[in-house]
């Protein structure tokens, strides 16, 4: 950019010092502080076309309390309660088959979808398999699974199996890539076979975060399935969604706290789990 | 019986590693192979199990020629070449035994390797080599739980256990103390005398290929300047392995420095020697 400093007989005089800038990550100062107004007009733009004036943010307060004054105390009666615990093993039960299911999918696909160890067709596939399964969001394969299954917890099952293939098989491949190579080459060199290096040099070091990973992904996936219900894929989440449609608020509070305590049970059990085979 | 004629390696970079090595290795022979880093004395070692494929020249092992080796052939041809690697290269998370009887893969089913079923002989065979290498009652032991020294010595059951025709070792000691480096030294020269195996060592320590060796190979820019016992290498023969000088013009009245024990492995050196010093064949 300028060249202010530099003065044509060279830099010997103390008047001359130089001068050093942190370079920035943009071009120059100017792209830097242009980026800058854009992102905040951005942002100022957005909260006004939303139109979200003061006076629509305190009458939105005063519904949220109404709201929470009418969930307390939460449903506890006998017949409400028998149903949610019903519906809550459903979902456990749901979560665990899909999970099963999904990881029996994934394993194929995560070591195909592993750069050292597979070959480029198999890798490429593999990675397309894992970033469409991604790309889609949990409850539109819900709402797919729906359609074309028909109501009930086999569609929860399918979306949520779905789900774990892109999680699953994506994490499972970067740990296959990070495993020591070392000791496979030294398997194949005895003369062992492609399966045998695969079962004796590669599976023994990605056991442990196999478990570990397959118990996150049952958390994540039991969190899932309390939601998937809202569509009317089983589980819980249809119990909620028929409380909200009668105004049943004390009995939308009981369901939250029976979901809070599964989830947390779960992911308790989860990271127990998980600090003990790493 | 292993025989390396004009091997040569070229890296898909443009990096010539090897060139044109003749090297002809028998008996119960220790053979030494020093140079400096990057004068491709891994990448030899590495081309006669092709873990590295070679570009030119031809291995024979006995009666098999080795570049010619599809991948089910090759895998069987294996079988006869144990490997001692620098980093000792086990599967951590295994047990002693499991990574020793890894040496016996070529021998059975992917359904016995699978559930670890090994035939009885080989397993007795194993327990014996974990006693010669002094790790008697440690075949349960996960191999991370090990130190360095322990470590190789399970790499080197896991190689003769192979019942190899030949046992190549790349830079076995490099990863270890120099107490424990003799140690290993001293077990793979026993092997080769008890088992009547050659054994090929790469490694970078003079002074061990010197106490060592039966043979001493030098290589220097990814070719073959040295090939004589271990007494004829004299500090003239360090310069040219080390630092590529031109061999001094009073050794070509002895020619003892540069050949080898037969005529085919003979040294050569490059563009900027007088060919006239050489033992010239071509």
């Amino acid at each position: 950019m300028a060249t202010e400093s530099s003065s044509p007989t060279g830099s010997t005089g103390a008047a001359d010092r130089r001068t050093w800038r942190r370079p920035t990550a943009f071009r120059n100062r100017y792209t830097k502080w242009a980026v800058y107004g854009a992102v905040l007009a951005l942002i100022a733009w957005s909260v006004a076309s939303l139109r979200i004036t003061p006076g629509r943010f305190l009458s939105g307060i005063g519904y949220g309390y109404e709201l929470i004054d009418s969930m307390l105390p939460p449903e506890t009666g006998s017949e409400y309660t028998l149903r949610l615990f019903d519906r809550m093993i459903e979902t456990i039960a749901m979560a665990m088959v899909a999970t099963v299911a999904g990881i029996a999918i994934s394993l194929p696909v995560a070591f195909g979808a592993a750069e050292n160890i597979s070959p480029k067709p198999t890798y490429y596939l593999s990675r397309g398999t894992i970033s469409a399964t991604r790309a889609i969001d949990g409850l539109i394969v819900a709402i797919i699974a729906v359609i074309a299954l028909g109501f009930g917890p086999l569609a929860g099952i399918v979306a949520i199996s779905f789900k774990t293939i892109g999680f699953f098989s994506k994490l499972f491949a970067e740990d296959l890539e990070d495993i020591d190579m070392g000791g496979v080459e030294a398997v194949r060199a005895t003369g062992a076979s492609r399966f045998q290096s695969l079962v004796y040099g590669v599976v023994p070091q990605v056991v442990p975060r196999f478990a570990g990973l397959a118990v996150y992904r049952w958390d994540i996936n039991i969190r899932s399935s309390t939601i998937v219900g809202i569509v009317g894929a089983g589980g819980i989440g249809v119990l909620l969604q028929r409380a909200y449609q009668r105004y049943e608020y004390d009995y939308v509070a009981a369901i939250l706290v029976a979901i809070i305590a599964v989830v947390l049970v779960a992911e308790f059990v989860s990271a127990v789990v998980r600090r003990r085979v790493q | 019986m292993l025989e390396t004629e004009n091997l040569g390696k070229t890296y898909p970079t443009g990096d010539e590693a090897l060139r044109d090595v003749s090297v002809r290795i028998d008996g119960r022979e220790v053979v030494a192979m020093i140079g400096p880093s990057g004068a491709g004395k891994s990448t030899f070692v590495r081309c006669i199990n092709r873990l590295v494929e070679p570009t030119t020249g031809s291995i024979r092992l006995d009666d098999t020629e080795l570049t010619a080796l599809d991948d089910d052939e090759l895998r069987d041809a294996r079988r006869n070449i144990g490997m001692v690697f620098q980093e000792y290269n086990l599967v951590e998370r295994l047990t002693v035994m499991e990574n020793v009887l890894s040496g016996r893969l070529g021998y059975v089913s992917n359904w016995a390797a699978l559930r670890r079923n090994f035939p009885p002989e080989d397993v007795e065979r194993a327990y014996e080599l974990l006693e010669l290498v002094g790790l008697n009652g440690m075949e349960d032991k996960r191999v991370d739980e090990l130190s360095g020294g322990q470590r190789q010595r399970v790499g080197i059951a896991r190689a003769v256990v192979q019942e190899p025709k030949i046992l190549l070792a790349d830079e076995p000691t490099s990863s270890l103390d120099p107490e424990t480096s003799r140690d290993v030294m001293e077990l793979l020269t026993d092997i080769a005398d008890d088992r009547d195996v050659p054994v090929l060592i790469n490694i970078h320590e003079v002074d061990l290929a010197e106490a060592y060796a039966d043979r001493i190979l030098g290589l220097h820019a990814g070719e073959l300047v040295f090939d004589g016992s271990a007494s004829n290498l004299t500090d003239e023969s360090k310069g040219v392995i080390y630092r590529g000088e031109e061999p001094p013009e009073s050794t070509a009245t002895d020619p003892d420095w540069l050949s080898g024990p037969d005529d085919e492995s003979s040294a050569r050196n490059g563009q900027d020697a007088g060919s006239d010093r050489l033992p010239a064949e071509d």
